[in-house]
């Protein structure tokens, strides 16, 4: 039994792996000006909001680091939002982990 | 312990760095308190947890994280005090060009992201070692 789960293992990760690799060979070159992703604009014909950043990023707010200005500016609620979901894994740890000092031991030592 | 002890403030350094220079490189307030907590529990780990409570003490965690939450909030609402909306750094009550105050308002809420950060990961780090204990 273990032989053929062991069998079944390596056979889910090669489909997994070859999943991957068709996956990959399909992704646009480097750079590649006509590729979807980085066109000016979207399918539709609207304007992209990644070119809004690159060109206003640094006159927004001067700062030369594009990705610090969208995270800490344009998006900073979304910022916000993951600091508050930090502290409150946080303090769900201090719940359930933290006990109280002395009540387990007076009920161990009797 | 004499490696981690070496180590340990060349980590925070670096972290530091990490958070004060986000604005010029890859980096920020997440990335840098992260550093700092590693290098916080390096020392826990190789001193133990009761030594090590002089360098960080263990009901300081979720206070500091409060801090940092709040120095967020706080910015926000500056801002709202300076007439605008909520988060929006150009109207914090200071003097200054807008780009140059959104420039340091970025700086204000990443240090209390880092504040934030360092706090609870050490907090957890000590709650999963409390509960392991008993």
């Amino acid at each position: 039994m273990p032989g053929l789960i062991k069998a079944a293992n390596f056979a889910v990760l090669a489909l997994f792996a070859g999943l991957l690799i068709y996956a990959a060979s399909g992704l646009p070159n480097r750079g590649d000006p006509t590729a979807v992703l980085h066109r000016d604009t979207s399918p539709a014909g609207t304007p992209n909001a990644p070119s809004y950043y690159i060109r206003n990023a640094y006159r927004d707010a001067a700062t030369p680091n594009m990705v610090t200005v969208i995270l800490a500016d344009y998006r900073s609620f979304d910022t916000m939002g993951e600091q508050t979901v930090i502290f409150a894994a946080g303090l769900a740890c201090l719940l359930i982990l933290r006990r109280k000092r002395k009540k387990p031991k007076e009920e161990i030592e009797p | 312990m004499l490696v981690s002890r070496t180590l340990s403030p060349f980590i925070m350094l670096f972290a530091l760095y990490v958070i004060f220079h986000g604005h010029y490189s890859p980096g920020g307030g997440f990335q840098g308190g992260t550093m700092l907590a590693a290098a916080v529990i390096l020392i826990r780990l190789a001193a133990g947890g009761d030594i090590a409570q002089l360098q960080f003490p263990r009901g300081l965690g979720m206070p500091l994280g409060a801090v940092g939450v709040l120095i967020y909030l706080g910015t926000g609402v500056a801002a709202m005090i300076g007439g605008g909306s909520f988060l929006d750094y150009a109207h914090l009550p200071l003097p200054g060009a807008v780009a140059a105050l959104r420039s340091l308002g970025i700086l204000v809420i990443e240090v209390g992201v880092g504040l934030a950060v360092v706090g609870i990961l050490v907090s957890i780090y000590d709650d999963i070692l409390e509960a392991g204990d008993r």
